[in-house]
């Protein structure tokens, strides 16, 4: 089977002819780096899917290697909007500065019980391992770097939702600049993520909670103010 | 205010980055990985604590020293034990969603070993979930991560035996770094690579901490015991969570029979599964009977995993299994305090061997023990710093590591490491692994002893500076053979059965000569071994 990855020294794609059936995209990188090219430069860790180390994208989508059987022809490249460091590591400092810029965390909790019918409420959200395969799907980040993002959202939503949580309103502020009113609702980040979670759905929800806190759409307010005004006398 | 570094950036790195933190210390965490990448994701069953008048921490103490097989440390065990409830009450405080019972009370499972169901979960991504938590906090606190640092060695003042910071490869640079700290916490995780496609563990558990605490002068205890995760995916070693035989999955023969108690402690099961592989040929775990509801919302982990790297859905067919090297209970031997034998060194997790596991890990212990442990680490070290502040030393240890980096390229790649360390991996499932003798274990140390002499013949065949994974993974399998020694000359030097390590040349337990710790260190290079109570 031909396997061909995008190399960071030329830019160029190199393919690998390796005779191995039914294995993981990672068995395969794991066999070319040993047998065949040890400069091929990439990360990996558990090997089943919760470290989050291995995403990248095959044939344009991303995938977890460690999860993905290729077929012969797969094109292999770094995921997107973040600087390669090699073949396909790419820088990660996105993580900690966009879970920072949203206060993806916990301020206060409430000690009481809960049912676990209100913790599955967030469940999903929680199973996110920080692969950034959404991020790198993304397209809103071509056009706003500054973009907080999916997985941000995502883990806002995660702990807004959380029925312990006391304190979100820092959080709610915290996402409207360059947050939840910048995603295009386009669902590209919804089909990519291994573990299941929809940021989009999240995003929305979290747009509904916002505007019952009182806050609005800034883009709405562009779109309309100061242009039409149907109590003006010119109609 | 005292300076603390954090080597590793799993469980017990973070939960002591916060712990030293609100202690009041300066604290950097430097990982060769991102924090949320460690082997703490890995973790699925839970963690134990007694939470209801039904279970009492005397049952958790008897059963963990039980399991421990007289290598346990009462006192160390009761501490543990005692501070429990506490510490998964803390956990839930920042935000780790547990499961839940029918009454709002943090959800609890019976793993093997254990009296009484008390391993607190979420899901099957008990781990995953705890160390998400853990980083969303250090985030909150500000910790300063120095992410993509490979650990080299720690900067020694050998005239106090006191450490003063480590030296680390920045892997994106190719340069080398010094930190310097009053106090260090080693928090770098288990030794388990060791058995390459052998193990549950991750690829990135290669034991760096521990190789550079012995070149430091520190001790290690009990290496020799390296427990068998009974329930891993044929193929490929891939965990399936005990959780499944705690629901009540079943263990089957090749002639689809059960011939085990599924719930025994781990060393048990996997020594009956590793007899039974010998006389039927195949041993299989069966869940079908927990129903497709159960397994997806329960065990969502394994049936996906099983299907992608066997090809089988457990709802429906048999999980083909074979025990894998899963966990480390020898480590860095530390005090009541954490603190080893080099002042000012500490360490926690999977790296230390706070006596707590003794010869067996009881499943459900090892989140619970970073997380006590590692609250207790965190102020501990803060307090030794600032109690005495490290003095500013000129050392050589950065020179050496440079010209060491520099010189590592032009080693001469006769011999292809990786070929060897996959021998290295095969010799030790096979003679180091669930059975063992005095033959089998004396042909893999002269292997070792071998592969010592042939390093110079080996190197990174990349000769990149920048991010050189293949540099990487050398030093990796560097540390990897100085620890094997350690392990082997251990498990040669214990001629009983204990726990995990079990000897058909000398099958019965022994107190008399062996009822202490094995202890290694270095003495100028050379290897020494002793038992200490």
């Amino acid at each position: 089977m031909n396997i061909s990855i995008q190399r960071s020294q030329n830019n160029e794609y190199q393919t690998y002819n390796v005779e191995l059936e039914n294995v993981t995209l990672l068995t395969i990188i794991n066999h070319i780096k040993t047998k065949m090219d040890p400069t091929l430069t990439y990360s990996h860790g558990c090997r089943s899917g919760v470290c989050g180390s291995c995403a990248v994208r095959v044939n344009g989508r991303e995938q977890l290697m460690c999860e993905y059987k290729p077929s012969d022809g797969d094109t292999i490249e770094p995921i997107r909007n973040a600087r390669v460091i090699r073949d396909l590591i790419v820088d990660s400092s996105m993580v900690d500065s966009c879970n920072a810029t949203a206060i993806a965390w916990s301020e206060s909790t409430k000690e009481e019980g809960v049912s676990n019918h209100e913790m599955e409420r967030i469940e999903t959200q929680s199973d996110c391992i920080l692969c950034t395969s959404c991020y790198s799907a993304c397209p809103v980040y071509s056009v706003n770097p500054q973009f907080i993002g999916p997985f941000a959202l995502t883990r806002v939503w995660r702990y807004v939702n959380d029925p312990r949580e006391q304190e979100s309103s820092s959080k709610m502020a915290a996402i409207q600049t360059n947050g939840i009113w910048d995603c295009t609702l386009c669902g590209e980040c919804v089909p990519v993520c291994p573990q299941g979670i929809a940021p989009k759905q999240d995003i929305l929800m979290l747009r509904t909670k916002s505007v019952m806190m009182g806050y609005s759409d800034p883009n709405a307010a562009a779109a309309f103010g100061g242009g039409l005004d149907f109590g003006a006398p010119i109609f | 205010m005292s300076k603390v570094l954090i080597i590793g950036s799993g469980g017990a790195g973070l939960v002591s980055a916060l712990s030293a933190h609100e202690s009041g210390a300066e604290v950097i965490v430097a990982s060769k990985t991102l924090p949320t990448r460690s082997q703490t994701s890995m973790a699925q069953g839970g963690m134990n604590a007694v939470l209801d008048s039904n279970d009492s921490i005397e049952n958790h103490i008897a059963d963990t020293l039980k399991s421990s097989a007289g290598l346990g440390d009462e006192d160390q065990i009761r501490v543990m034990c005692e501070k429990a409830e506490d510490a998964i009450r803390w956990c839930n405080r920042i935000g780790l969603p547990f499961s839940r019972d029918e009454n709002g009370e943090i959800a609890r499972r019976r793993l093997g070993g254990a009296s009484a169901p008390r391993a607190c979960y979420a899901q099957d991504y008990t781990g995953l979930k705890l160390l998400h938590t853990l980083y969303d906090q250090c985030l909150k606190a500000g910790i300063v991560f120095k992410n993509g640092r490979y650990l080299l060695n720690l900067i020694m003042d050998d005239e106090t035996n006191r450490v003063l910071g480590a030296t680390f490869l920045v892997i994106e640079s190719g340069e080398v770094e010094e930190i310097r700290a009053d106090t260090v916490i080693m928090a770098t995780g288990g030794y388990g690579a060791l058995y390459g496609k052998h193990s549950t563990n991750s690829t990135q558990a290669t034991g760096d901490g521990l190789a550079a605490a012995v070149r430091a002068g520190a001790k290690l205890a009990d290496m020799e015991f390296i427990q068998f995760h009974p329930t891993a995916l044929k193929n490929s070693s891939i965990l399936i969570s005990e959780s499944a035989r705690g629901a009540g999955g079943y263990l089957l023969n090749a002639q689809l029979e059960r011939f085990t108690d599924e719930l025994a402690p781990r060393d048990i099961v996997a020594r009956a599964i590793h007899d039974e592989m010998a006389a039927s040929g195949a041993v299989y775990l069966d869940i079908r009977h927990l129903g497709e509801e159960f397994i997806a919302h329960e065990l969502p982990q394994e049936r996906k995993l099983a299907q992608i790297y066997e090809g089988i859905d457990p709802v429906h067919e048999l999980i083909p299994i074979k025990p894998s090297a899963h966990y480390s209970m020898g480590g860095i031997a530390v005090n009541a305090q954490c603190m080893s034998a080099v002042n000012g060194l500490f360490a926690v997790g999977e790296c230390a061997n706070h006596k707590t596991h003794g010869a067996n890990r009881l499943g459900g212990n090892s989140l619970l023990e970073l997380v006590v442990f590692g609250r207790e680490c965190g102020r501990n070290a803060t307090e030794y710093g600032a109690k005495y502040p490290v003095p500013i030393v000129e050392n050589s240890q950065y020179t050496k590591d440079t010209n060491f980096i520099r010189g590592v390229m032009y080693f001469t790649n006769q011999i292809d490491f990786y070929q060897k360390q996959e021998m290295l991996a095969n010799i030790f499932y096979n003679n180091v692994g669930l059975v063992r003798d005095d033959m089998g274990l004396k042909a893999v140390l002269g292997a070792i002893r071998q592969m010592q002499k042939e390093l110079p013949f080996m190197g990174p065949r990349d000769k990149s500076k920048g991010c050189n994974t293949n540099l990487v993974e050398f030093i990796e399998f560097g540390n990897k053979i100085e620890l094997a020694e350690m392990i082997v000359v251990s498990a040669i030097s214990r001629v009983e059965s204990r726990g995990a390590h079990y000897r058909i040349d000398a099958p019965q337990r022994n107190d008399m000569m062996f009822g202490g710790h094995t202890i290694t260190w270095k003495e100028d290079g050379v290897l020494c071994a002793d038992f200490m109570k």
